[in-house]
């Protein structure tokens, strides 16, 4: 049994309790063990990935009890990629925030950081449906203290609707929670599994309304429509680099909808067959349409890149929906893409906003500000990944979903929304760009002052006459080479997506391989300590 | 006792969900306290409800209660206090930095009347 499994969750937890309890007062010393940690976090999700590439499977058990029994970290491809791309993500983010200044708006930053990739990491490694409630949590808390790091009233006000909305969200899954193992007996995925499916066909009442409470809680998580009301106002009035790492927070809820569906309620299995597919679809390519419309209305260019966000997560939950190896292969690849361009936009965002001063984020004409051209160039790029414009992956995500759609009885339906979608987001990029980048005035035009200073404009704005500095813009750059990076190597990652996704088809090893953990012997003599 | 406990979630819940409803922070703080209460409940209930079972191997025992929704909603319970903890001091922030304490966006000012009665 490989200790490294569990690496990723202790690593950071570790790391973030040191930087509460010592160095709390030293901000360069912060720096250096946050970003020291991060690296060793991808080194670390890189080994898992490689380990996890050729189809093994790892299984954790935690304290060496057996599955059933105990909790189990479990290694297969689709958990080692996600937390790849954590791992991928945290990188950059944390850049910008050194970088940027923000970190130092506040004295916990880094804690927080890590302890949300902590909450993260332990979401998509676990194998245990209770302690993905319990890392849901932690992650979620984290999320709280990040949120309105720096504060200001607006800042607030988004958080306390945030942890409101969330709070219920959590309470919810302790109901489904409650609802399953009451019916099924146990919470350990891989044991449900079996469970589940050997309920007889007539007492399974109980067991619909778990698993579609489950998928309402993590549609809540996912932001999937009429469940999304807690994302714009939360991702755009939180500091830049947390809303980019926010951009996996989202993609959780969509691990968690493709793990439970494919294997403890499997798209065959006839207690709750055609009960979430049914409206899954509908909902994901409401949430589409409605995401992209966000983009075309939005006022402000943070609110603009968020409701891009809802938007192509609804697009992810329309390949998943699909629930066939072809569409969970595409929101994989889908993942990853989204995943990275919001990040780069909302890092970006924010550079622009700290550069055209008292205009923050609106998206009006303003004076030209300096690194004006680079951040347009950088906008355009990240613009066309976004929306899904040839060149960059977003174009081959939406290809490999369009083609997952074909075989589907509603491939018109996924076909007309996807592709109008994708052309009402192309028109609210160009429009936002347009009037933020292309019809600045010279600088040489008295600007009236505006007295309605923004919260979110960050410290740096004092700086506005100057270039950029150099940390945030590395960060998109890095961000957008990651994504054109993506681009180039689609054929061996769409290989491996297809690997992952006939894993999760055929989840027998992985119920195997779970259950049949040697853990530590259990006397049968009870008044003994059981042990080796 | 199966009608007790039911009829006491069901209760809470629908009083939780009430008071989230409402226009200002304070109860909807108290809404989510409550439901939270039920969700506790309710797990607990989730392994069966039996009195006088003792939930660990003993001598001479044939019926248990099940151990672990006992755990399972010790830790919830942590997890809830922690949260509304963690709520309740955002929310006085926020109430603190705006000088209001309603939930929603900027909607439009209530007038002094209604808020009177919100109140």
């Amino acid at each position: 049994m490989s200790h490294w499994i569990v690496a990723p969750v202790v690593l950071p937890a570790m790391l973030a309790a040191f930087m509460v309890l010592a160095t709390r007062r030293h901000p360069g010393v912060q720096r250096v063990l946050s970003m020291g940690g991060a690296v060793s976090l991808l080194a670390i999700a890189l080994g898992l990935a490689w380990q996890a590439g050729d189809g093994t499977i790892n299984v954790y058990l935690l304290g060496d009890w057996a599955a059933p029994f105990g909790i189990v970290l479990v290694a297969d491809r689709l958990s080692t990629y996600m937390v790849l791309l954590t791992a991928i993500l945290a990188l950059p983010v944390l850049l910008h925030a050194i970088g940027s200044g923000w970190d130092t708006r506040g004295r916990h930053f880094h804690a927080l950081f890590h302890f949300q990739l902590m909450g993260i990491m332990g979401a998509f490694l676990t194998g245990d449906l209770f302690n993905l409630f319990v890392f849901f949590e932690v992650l979620l808390i984290a999320s709280y203290g990040l949120v309105i790091h720096s504060g200001g009233a607006v800042r607030l006000k988004a958080g306390v609707q945030y942890v409101i909305y969330n709070l219920l969200g959590s309470t919810l899954f302790l109901f489904a929670l409650g609802t399953l193992y009451a019916e099924a007996g146990s919470l350990n995925m891989a044991d449900l599994a079996g469970r589940v499916a050997a309920i007889p066909a007539e007492g399974t009442a109980a067991i619909r309304v778990a698993a579609v409470l489950l998928l309402l809680v993590f549609a809540v998580k996912a932001a999937l429509v009429p469940l999304h009301f807690w994302l714009p106002a939360a991702y755009a009035e939180a500091p830049g680099p947390v809303a980019a790492l926010f951009a996996i927070m989202t993609k959780v809820g969509a691990y968690a909808i493709i793990r439970v569906y494919t294997l403890i309620f499997p798209p065959d299995l006839s207690a709750t067959q055609g009960l979430h597919g049914a409206w899954l679809l509908p909902l994901a390519l409401v949430s589409l349409a409605l995401g992209m419309i966000g983009v075309l209305a939005a006022r402000r260019l943070d609110r603009l890149v968020a409701f891009s966000v809802i938007g192509s997560m609804g697009m992810v939950l329309t390949a998943i929906a699909l629930f066939t190896p072809a569409g969970i292969a595409a929101a994989l690849y889908y993942i990853a893409h989204s995943t990275l361009a919001a990040a780069a936009l909302f890092l970006l965002v924010d550079i622009v906003a700290a550069q055209r001063g008292g205009h923050g984020t609106r998206i009006e004409s303003a004076p030209s500000f300096a690194g004006g051209p680079l951040a347009a160039g950088l906008f355009f790029a990240a613009a066309i990944a976004m929306t899904g414009l040839p060149p960059l992956s977003g174009f081959l995500g939406k290809l490999l979903i369009l083609d997952a759609a074909f075989a589907s009885p509603r491939a018109a339906w996924v076909w007309a929304v996807v592709l109008a979608a994708s052309l009402v987001a192309v028109l609210g990029f160009a429009r936002a760009g347009s009037a933020v980048f292309w019809k600045s005035r010279g600088p040489d035009v008295p600007d009236t002052p505006d007295t309605q200073l923004d919260d979110s404009v960050p410290p740096s704005q004092v700086r506005a006459a100057q270039a950029p500095p150099a940390g945030p813009v590395v960060a998109v750059g890095a961000l957008l080479a990651l994504l054109a990076l993506q681009t180039v190597l689609a054929g061996p990652m769409t290989a491996h997506m297809r690997a992952t996704a006939q894993q999760l088809f055929a989840p027998e090893p992985y119920i195997s391989t779970v259950l049949s953990a040697q853990g530590k012997e259990m006397s049968s003599d009870h008044g003994s300590e059981g042990g080796h | 006792m199966e009608l007790l406990i039911a009829s006491a979630i069901g209760i809470m819940t629908a009083a939780g969900f009430y008071l989230v409803l409402r226009l200002r922070t304070f109860p909807v703080i108290v809404g989510t306290a409550l439901l939270t209460y039920a969700v506790n409940v309710f797990l607990f209930a989730s392994g069966g409800l039996r009195t006088g079972a003792p939930p660990i191997l003993r001598d001479g025992v044939e019926a248990y209660a099940d151990p672990l929704p006992q755990a399972l909603v010790l830790t919830a319970i942590v997890i809830s206090f922690g949260m509304t903890a963690v709520v309740v001091v955002i929310s006085l922030g926020a109430y603190l930095g705006a000088g209001e304490d309603r939930v929603n966006d900027d909607g439009p000012r209530i007038d002094p009347v209604r808020a009177g009665r919100a109140r």
